[in-house]
């Protein structure tokens, strides 16, 4: 098999690039996986949209969407248990899918830890383990290397056990031992802590974190927990009706969201309706001395996140405080501005506003805020 | 949730309405009544015990007792040979015409044995279809259908499917993710069937088998006509043709203790060895399926021969004898073909009504009887399943000789014979019936302040009809291909398609076994169909 090669009867005929030393500083870090184009309908419903996707060694890239955004059928593209429609899937350079070829899952070099954790019922931990390891002929050195695994998800005790004797973080704890144990280019977690209880999933997310990181292995990891991405991920891609919206670290996505969905689907966002006008943008709450590239008089939105909205107290005013809620180290408001529109506000935990209270709202000015014109961000 | 729901009931006691206990003891004296057979049985062997103690010493029993174990393991292993490699290509592969494929396998299930005897013995006979077409070609002469390798033959393609149908369950019901991983591992298709699929369908199979060898146990039509010593066969000639009572009695104890012994084999097997892992609902929605590639010829011509063998073949048979008996100018006897249909009809739909409202108290009390007494009700009801029917035959015909002489050879104490029969089958699909119904709903309808009683009319049996009504279509199938019962309680001169296709095959009348074989399959085919793809459609396209 030439398999290392692009297909030499491939209709497409790229040309062979030479490694270009490009004039950057840092070295050019050669990733391990890369999807172009990557497009896969199931029947009528396109569940993925001509993907890019890059990731490269011992970087944990999180795939974030709504359910039905396309996350889970990147995975299973990647792993080879589904053919793209289109697009092609390189593993270190060697093509796994598209341009004609197709690499079936077990000759990837692809870990996988599912969702249900899927630990063959039928063989202890230490077998599960070795499962993936039948190409380490010597069987001292097979044990080793189960042994390593299993050190490193902190199970040597339980390698006796069967999967059913273990509890869920430990049954998590086997399978991520398992999938890593072949040494994978690549680790595929599908929501992996959607099984377990809320406080073990907390107590499960650190130490996986702590594991992928000792294994220097590239994962992708999905999700739809925010959250989670946030913790997990060095880099977050957002997916969206099967299209990539953003990808970058979490601080960009979160500050600098390139869409009004990732805005959104970050969570406790409000928007104000804005005009661009000479000295910056017209909104409700008044100017905001902010320069935009649109033209005057163009409409915009304006994403007030709560830390962004200041509250006072004031008898005068016409906006109302709807609705406190609670949330330990603040108070989160929801007020009623006179045009109508709905703003949360977050205060200190010691600034209590009564149910109706009539408030002034403000805008931070210490950094400008991000604009949206016609669902993408603007500048 | 059982166990939870048991725990609080015990923590909690709940006052049992007057009316559930009268249901309750409605029940446990239907199992009573229904356990009476077995229960004279042994008490005639007992009496007799000295006479039993000879029968069992005797040289031709331990040889009767050998050749029925060997033609079921050899039966069982042929079947399972056969219907594992066919589950896994109609389910797991991209076989071409899978589903076609899986519902033509599964066809031989409708057809009785002693009808498929008759039908393999007349092709390769000397005047059978087989026989004619291969003449021109200068063989003259055909291994015969008979004896061991008959039954053999006979038996095993027609319980593959037993086998095909709990694997092809087990494949579709394993978790895809687990042979996914598998092969994420590194590991091939082949290796992966080998290592993850077959230890997880072992328990399928292991029960699949367990069908196989009590139904070869339990078979009295196939060994019959084709004349294999078996000891269904065995116990028929020593009540017919010896009128030996209690040593029919003793060899029907004995086809007793070996359904024991097989059935604890199969718990030792099925038991080592985890449960087959059930799919998460999104995982199934896509499965790997595995491409045959330059197989898929192979694998096509595989399919093709099985269905040739064991449906194509007896098929073409029955049409050559049928035309052949038109064409010779023997006119099928209109009459005594309606009359045997109207009775087969009348006696398997008055089984049919009988059993299903026998087995509606059993499954209701077994389900609102938490804790050790109800399963026991449930599981007691079950013996019958374990008692080959020529064994409950004897026992209903010593019963009524014994204690109501009035009733021997009358249509009730054959219906009573087949409530025996069938009640397991009965009660099984409701207690699945009921089973479906989710958990919160008829406690919701008691919050609304129904009493259980109303509750049970009119939520819980709605709910369950479909499936009570798919067994009642289960027993009136299994009634109307009945046998052994039916020759030996059914009044003098009642003639059944069954019994009519056995006899003309028994005594070398080969060409008027045809018409009646034919009429039974097509009533059969009716229910059966219904079953198959009728009742429980919208349930299963649900669950795809």
């Amino acid at each position: 098999m030439t398999a290392d090669r692009p297909g030499e009867d491939a209709p497409v005929v790229e040309p062979v690039v030479e490694p270009v030393v490009e004039p950057v500083v840092e070295p050019v870090v050669e990733p391990v996986v890369v999807c172009t184009g990557l497009t896969k309908h199931y029947g009528p419903v396109r569940a993925l949209d001509s993907l890019d996707l890059a990731v490269v060694a011992g970087e944990i890239v999180a795939l974030l969407g709504p359910s039905g955004c396309g996350k889970t059928t990147t995975l299973r593209l990647i792993a080879g248990f589904v053919a793209p429609d289109a697009g092609r899937i390189t593993v270190h350079g060697r093509t796994v899918a598209g341009d004609g070829r197709w690499v079936p899952p077990e000759a990837r070099n692809v870990g996988v830890v599912f969702q249900d954790f899927a630990l063959f019922p039928h063989l202890t931990v230490a077998r599960n383990v070795a499962y993936g390891l039948h190409r380490v002929r010597d069987r001292a050195a097979r044990q080793a290397e189960v042994t390593r695994a299993l050190a490193l998800v902190g199970l040597s005790g339980l390698a006796g056990r069967l999967p059913n004797e273990l509890s869920g973080g430990q049954q998590q704890r086997v399978a991520l031992a398992r999938a890593l144990a072949p040494r994978p280019a690549l680790l595929l977690l599908d929501e992996p802590f959607s099984n377990l209880d809320a406080r073990m999933r907390h107590l499960v997310r650190d130490e996986v974190r702590d594991i992928l990181k000792a294994a220097a292995v590239a994962s992708i990891f999905v999700t739809h927990d925010q959250e989670e991405a946030f913790l997990m991920g060095d880099r977050v891609a957002i997916l969206n009706g099967g299209r990539l919206e953003q990808i970058g670290t979490p601080e960009a996505v979160f500050h600098a969201p390139a869409s009004r969905f990732v805005a959104d689907f970050l969570g406790h966002t409000g928007f104000l309706d804005g005009t661009v006008v000479p000295g910056g943008i017209a909104t409700e709450l008044g100017l905001l001395p902010q320069p935009c590239p649109l033209p005057v008089g163009t409409a915009v939105q304006v994403l007030a996140r709560p830390d962004d909205v200041r509250l006072a107290a004031d008898g005068g005013a016409s906006a109302r405080v709807e609705r406190r809620y609670f949330q330990g180290m603040h108070n989160l408001y929801r007020v009623r501005l006179p045009s109508g529109v709905a703003i949360k506000a977050a205060t200190p935990h010691e600034v209590v506003l009564a149910d109706g209270a009539p408030v002034r709202v403000a805008l931070a000015g210490d950094h400008p805020l991000v604009c949206f014109c016609e669902g993408r961000a603007v500048g | 949730m059982g166990a939870i729901t048991a725990a609080r009931r015990r923590a909690v006691p709940v006052p049992v309405a007057p009316r559930t206990w009268l249901l309750r003891a409605a029940a446990a004296a239907i199992v009573v009544v229904a356990l009476l057979p077995l229960g004279y049985l042994a008490l005639r062997a007992a009496q007799g015990s000295d006479a039993a103690l000879a029968v069992l010493r005797r040289p031709q029993t331990a040889w009767t007792v050998l050749r029925t174990l060997a033609l079921m393991a050899a039966v069982t292993a042929t079947a399972v040979a056969l219907a594992v490699p066919l589950a896994w290509l109609t389910t797991s592969t991209d076989l071409p015409g899978r589903r076609a494929w899986s519902v033509v396998l599964a066809l031989p299930l409708v057809v009785p044995s002693y009808v498929s005897a008759y039908l393999y013995s007349a092709a390769l006979g000397p005047r059978g279809s087989l026989g004619v077409a291969l003449a021109p070609l200068g063989i003259e002469r055909l291994p015969r259908v008979v004896g061991f390798v008959g039954a053999w033959l006979v038996l095993s393609l027609a319980t593959y499917p037993y086998v095909l149908l709990t694997a092809q369950s087990a494949l579709r019901r394993l978790d895809p993710a687990l042979t996914e991983a598998s092969r994420s591992l590194g590991r091939g298709p082949w290796a992966t069937f080998l290592r993850v699929t077959l230890p997880g369908l072992r328990p399928s199979i292991a029960a699949g088998a367990l069908l196989v060898a009590l139904y070869t146990l339990r078979d009295f039509g196939a060994v019959s006509v084709l004349r294999f010593d078996a000891l269904s066969q065995v116990i028929y000639l020593t009540l017919r043709a010896s009128l030996d009572r209690p040593g029919a009695a003793t060899l029907s104890l004995v086809v007793v203790g070996i359904t024991v012994a097989v059935l604890g084999l199969e718990r030792l097997v099925a038991s080592r060895g985890p449960r087959a892992v059930a799919a998460t609902a999104r995982a199934a929605a896509v499965p790997l399926r595995v491409p045959l590639g330059r197989w898929r010829v192979a694998a096509l011509l595989g399919c093709a021969a099985t269905v040739l063998l064991a449906l194509a073949l007896p098929g073409i048979e029955l049409g050559f004898e049928l035309a052949r008996g038109l064409a010779r100018g023997q006119v099928i006897d209109g009459g005594r073909l309606l009359g045997a249909l109207r009775n087969s009809a009348v006696a398997a739909g008055l089984a049919a009504a009988a059993t299903v409202l026998a087995a509606l108290p059993v499954a209701a009390a077994a389900r609102s009887w938490p804790g050790g007494a109800g399963r026991w009700l449930g599981r007691l009801s079950f013996t019958g399943l374990a008692l080959p029917p020529i064994t409950v035959a004897l026992a209903v015909v010593f019963l009524g000789l014994g204690v109501v002489p009035a009733l021997y050879q009358t249509l009730p104490l054959l219906v009573f014979a087949y409530v025996v029969l069938f009640l397991p089958e009965a009660v099984g699909y409701d207690e699945a019936a009921f089973a479906q119904l989710s958990p919160g709903i008829e406690e919701s309808a008691r919050v609304l302040g129904r009493s259980p009683a109303a509750v049970f009319r009119t939520i819980t049996l709605p709910l369950a009809a479909p499936g009570v009504a798919a067994g009642a279509a289960l027993v009136f199938l299994t009634a109307v291909k009945e046998l052994p019962a039916t020759l030996l309680l059914g009044p003098y001169g009642f003639h059944t398609l069954a019994t009519e296709v056995w006899s003309a095959a028994t005594e070398g009348r080969q060409a008027q076994a045809a018409a009646p074989a034919l009429a039974l399959l097509i009533v059969a085919s009716v229910p059966s169909a219904w079953l198959a793809f009728g009742w429980d459609r919208g349930r299963r396209r649900g669950d795809r």
